[in-house]
């Protein structure tokens, strides 16, 4: 596993998604109301950049004619076929065990840190030390 | 080695040949097709408008999946709907997915279903020339379908023999709720002319035609709706068979389009039990329903049946006839069949160049 730093946070508002390609792989990272998700770009049912997808809340229902919406923005939708994706997991809410998306190890990390590594910060992005960076493991 | 890793390697063992049988083009607005109206009908379209056989005119019985019924990421960035766009299709389809030739099959404004006949072979008229004009001498990769005005039989004729002979156009295209079923009678002089122009029928899925959207009657959601272009296939399928139609027309083809294939095989089985028992009902049907659909009718492959196990959709194609299926993709709508991963089984090489090409090639006659 190695770490890569994707971008500052600032690049990737609450609500915003960024498509970043690491080590080969594209890997969309997305910005819940201030929590960093990343999971791969590829839907695994047919293949479509799921990061072109729409977020969207989860809706259940109890019983028929009532129904509870929560998870607001945490559900990713694929472009072509709407599986839906939990952000948080990668697995999609029909088949979770057999339908998933790989998703990815990230911490928001300061440039401070990442200074202190030397040789993970040359490999992509220029660090300064007062800003705080977003970071893939892969 | 991660799903994803799978996929792309996967991917990567074969150079893609495709024949896509079913591209939906959009113009970008009903501007779009006055060039090629009358202006008698441009007025007709100011004052009054279009207006369908069903309810809601230019909208659908229910909202799709999503607008448009359009994949998300098929939207033109100079805007527009999906499909309105040819560099977009070059570029996200035709050149990313290997297609060397796609049909267009145009379904919105859809003149079969004009209410006002006049108006619907007027815009038959119109889209045909729209899409050698617009599309096919643009993208020669691209291929027409003969619109027609099915409730008009005299002016869908007369479109078909205009547009005969003419190799920019490859079959005539119907949707399936028509006012009668469509093996009546009243609709044969259609089969007469596809026949005596050599061109297919295809009958692709579209609107309800003025009918409930479902057998059962107004369903109230898309997902009751979207399973139910099968019983639209299986009444046009029947009444095909049962009319007739194709002892009188023995060199007529069909196409059904976008009708779904696992209910093929038991439908068939289905007909030559009760043709055992109720022949003497049709006695114009003289052999087992399933030789007629056998030898009469392709079925295109989106969207492709996901039984659950590559068995099982080996044998649906077994049962079906691997020569009998048109690879189809749906582009853009969001029910897209990618050519890398839609069939959900391992295929020989052979297989795969079958049905995503070969199939297509011959019935169409198209050179090598």
């Amino acid at each position: 596993m190695t770490r890569h730093v994707v971008a500052t946070v600032n690049q990737i508002p609450p609500g915003e998604r960024m498509l970043a390609t690491v080590g080969g792989r594209e890997i969309g990272i997305f910005n819940i109301s201030g929590e960093y998700f990343a999971v791969g770009n590829r839907c695994p049912h047919n293949g479509a950049s799921l990061c072109k997808g729409r977020i969207v809340g989860l809706v259940e229902a109890s019983e028929p004619g009532s129904y509870q919406f929560s998870r607001r923005g945490e559900i990713l939708r694929c472009p072509w076929h709407g599986w839906e994706f939990d952000l948080r997991t990668g697995k999609s809410w029909c088949e979770p065990d057999r339908t998933r998306v790989r998703s990815y190890d990230l911490k928001i990390e300061p440039g401070e840190t990442l200074a202190a590594e030397g040789t993970l910060v040359a490999e992509t992005f220029p660090v300064s030390i007062e800003k705080q960076y977003v970071v893939v493991e892969v | 080695m991660s799903i994803i890793d799978a996929e792309r390697s996967r991917e990567a063992k074969y150079k893609l040949h495709v024949i896509d049988c079913d591209i939906h083009p959009a113009m970008t607005s009903w501007q779009e097709i006055h060039p090629y109206l009358e202006k008698r009908w441009i007025d007709h379209l100011t004052v009054y408008g279009s207006h369908l056989r069903h309810a809601f005119s230019e909208a659908l019985s229910h909202p799709r999946m999503s607008p448009d019924a359009a994949r998300v990421d098929a939207y033109p960035e100079e805007g527009g709907p999906p499909g309105s766009s040819l560099d977009l299709m070059r570029k996200q389809h035709l050149d990313s997915n290997g297609v060397e030739t796609g049909m267009l099959i145009p379904l919105r404004w859809n003149p079969g279903s004009q209410r006002n006949l006049d108006f619907g072979v007027a815009l038959t008229r119109a889209m045909n020339i729209w899409q050698v004009e617009r599309w096919v001498t643009q993208e020669p990769r691209l291929r027409a379908s003969v619109l027609v005005a099915q409730e008009d039989t005299v002016g869908a004729v007369a479109e078909i023999d205009a547009r005969g002979g003419d190799k920019n156009f490859t079959q005539i295209l119907i949707l399936p709720r028509t006012d009668e079923p469509i093996g009546r009678r009243r609709y044969w002089p259609i089969f007469e002319a596809a026949v005596r122009n050599n061109l297919p029928i295809t009958i692709h899925v579209g609107g309800t035609g003025g009918h409930p959207s479902t057998a059962g009657g107004w369903s109230s959601y898309y997902m009751e709706e979207h399973h139910m272009v099968a019983q639209a296939m299986q009444g046009a399928l029947a009444s095909l068979v049962f009319e007739g139609v194709f002892e009188r027309f023995p060199k007529l083809r069909v196409v059904i389009m976008e009708g779904g294939l696992g209910w093929i095989p038991s439908f068939m089985a289905r007909m030559d039990k009760h043709w055992n028992r109720l022949r003497s009902e049709v006695p114009q049907v003289k052999r087992p329903p399933s030789e007629y659909v056998r030898e009469h009718v392709w079925f295109t492959t989106q969207p492709m049946e996901e039984p659950g196990s590559a068995a099982a959709l080996l044998d649906l194609f077994d049962r079906i006839g691997w020569d009998r299926l048109l690879f189809a993709t749906d582009y853009p709508h969001w029910d897209f069949d990618d050519p890398r991963t839609a069939f959900k089984a391992n295929l020989s090489e052979a297989q795969r160049h079958q049905l995503l090409y070969g199939n297509a090639r011959i019935f169409y006659g198209f050179d090598a």
